[in-house]
């Protein structure tokens, strides 16, 4: 169980619907918070690291402009990119600045403003994503494919559109306790099961709304966080895999394998198994994302995922909550911050410091954040 | 050359595969398949990274596949408005997977995971070429 490496720092802006600023002022309400918390300022920092998916800039190459607006400069920086799980893939980089001994406090800010382009147009370029030469031309969407993976899930194990929204049930919960969320509303399961379908079998409220929003976190040499930090929160393990973008080359739809990868290697890396994770925030996209994640973590067995949900076990005093800050489904997906805003949102539930949504007694929790549908897939443990 | 006419909005046109659509034109659809080691590839690729090796030979994807998994979509992204809705599909033919459209003649309700389907080379307006599959 290494402890190399901490996140000794982190912020997050509100995620709304549109943004009235620019993409650097929208850094900054993330760095702000997390260089506050941590206590730092600009020199102390070595290097940053700035996370987005480039389809929705206006701007090419953002990493140094943001990284000016911060006040990093000279530091060196550096833009990564793996879509929707972009500042995850960060901290993984940024895991390996630090262990490599180059530097011993890294920034890694995530950032996106998806409001530049038309909801249509972010679709369309969402489509892009996939692969444009075999796919794309037969008009595909975020939606459809993770629908192809409700539909194959439903038809191995029988679960059902009400078992997914049971989930959309829990997330809307929770967001209503966030004042940092997009979608603040409580939701029926009638409002859920009726609403319009978007890619059978997904209707409006499986899907996550479009977001603007940044993350910040501040990672830490062992040396620095003892020395500046009273609550350090450990970054025990590490995976991240990928799958074939195309579907094509999927063995199952009925889950993630680069989750399952992912989480192998970080359960691992950490000398750890499911049922040590005490809180988990899932990359819940569609309602259908967050039952696979169930099953490709091990929290249950593969197609046991719906008795997790039915019988409340995902949410807190449950055997493990899961997205219990509303999760994408109702915080808001900002692809680029979405990753950081898990990260920070278990780094809360470590250092005790959730609020309403705090899981009594939270010793490790565990992220999981997949790029593309089921494209890039990282899973972090961290401990206390 | 030519495989724009396989492509819709924002598209690579240049590939050494290109060939796929002239099969497509004599109503096959084929994928490759690498010479030394026999993997069968779709979509088609020039190229095998099990040999490093870059020797294929087309081979058509026929006879009858099972539906895989589907969704009706009904929304449809900037370029494809006027098409929606319309079923989107994995099928699988003899292991060899194809990712494309259902035929509009086959309705959402009649569709099911794992029924069989025929894969057929369609013209679109505009001259454009594509497969679909079908029930008959
Ligand atoms: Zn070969």
């Amino acid at each position: 169980m290494p402890n190399d490496v901490a996140i000794i720092g982190v912020g997050q802006s509100s995620f709304v619907r549109n943004y009235e600023g620019s993409i650097r002022e929208l850094s900054f309400e993330a760095y702000k918070e997390a260089m506050l918390d941590a206590g730092l300022s600009n020199e102390d920092i070595g290097a940053s690291i700035i996370c987005s998916a480039p389809e929705y800039d206006k701007q090419r190459s953002p990493a140094a402009l943001v990284a000016e607006y911060l006040g990093l400069i000279p530091q060196p920086t550096f833009y990564v990119e793996t879509v929707c799980s972009s500042s995850t893939t960060g901290i993984r980089v940024g895991y390996s600045l630090i262990k490599s001994g180059l530097h011993d406090l890294v920034v890694v800010l995530g950032f996106q403003k998806m409001s530049e382009i038309s909801s249509a147009d972010s679709q369309e370029r969402m489509g892009r994503g996939a692969d444009i030469m075999w796919e794309s031309p037969f008009g595909t969407m975020m939606p459809a494919y993770y629908a192809l993976h409700a539909r194959a899930h439903f038809d191995r194990y029988g679960s059902t559109e009400k078992d997914l929204a049971l989930i959309r049930l829990k997330a809307a919960k929770y967001g209503k306790l966030n004042e940092k969320a997009v979608f603040r509303k409580d939701l029926e399961l009638d409002q859920v099961l009726n609403a319009d379908p978007i890619a059978t079998p997904l209707k409006r409220f499986d899907c996550c709304a479009n977001a603007d929003g940044s993350s910040c976190l501040i990672l830490a040499s062992a040396e620095k966080a003892k020395e500046l930090s009273k609550k350090p929160v450990w970054i025990k393990g590490l995976g991240s895999a990928i799958a074939s973008q195309t579907m094509t080359g999927r063995e199952t739809l009925d889950g993630l394998s680069c989750a399952r990868e992912a989480a192998k290697e970080a359960y691992n890396m950490a000398g750890m198994t499911p049922q040590d994770i005490d809180v988990a925030e899932v990359h819940d996209c569609f309602t259908i994302a967050e039952m696979m994640a169930y099953e490709n973590l091990g929290f249950a067995e593969p197609g046991k995922g719906p008795e997790l949900i039915k019988e409340g076990e995902t949410y807190i005093g449950g055997k493990i909550p899961v997205n219990v800050d509303g999760g994408l489904l109702s915080k808001g997906h900002p692809i680029g911050a979405t990753g950081g805003s898990q990260v920070r949102t278990i780094v809360l539930q470590l250092r005790d410091e959730a609020g309403d949504i705090q899981v009594p007694g939270a010793e490790t929790g565990l992220v999981h954040n997949i790029g593309g549908v089921g494209i890039y897939g990282n899973v972090i443990i961290m401990g206390r | 050359m030519g495989f724009e006419k396989f492509g819709h909005i924002s598209f690579t046109s240049q590939t050494k595969v290109a060939d796929f659509v002239d099969y497509l034109e004599k109503g096959e659809v084929r994928g490759t398949q690498c010479v030394s080691c026999k993997r069968t590839f779709f979509p088609p690729r020039a190229d095998c990274a099990w040999c490093l090796a870059s020797e294929v030979e087309w081979v058509a994807v026929e006879g009858e596949g099972k539906l895989v998994s589907f969704t009706k979509a009904n929304y449809a992204p900037t370029g494809f408005e006027a098409d929606a809705p319309y079923i989107l599909a994995l099928a699988d033919f003899n292991g060899v997977r194809v990712f494309g459209r259902l035929s509009n003649d086959v309705p959402e309700k009649d569709t099911k995971v794992g029924m069989p389907v025929k894969i057929k080379p369609i013209s679109l307006p505009g001259g454009q070429l594509s497969y679909e599959f079908r029930t008959t």
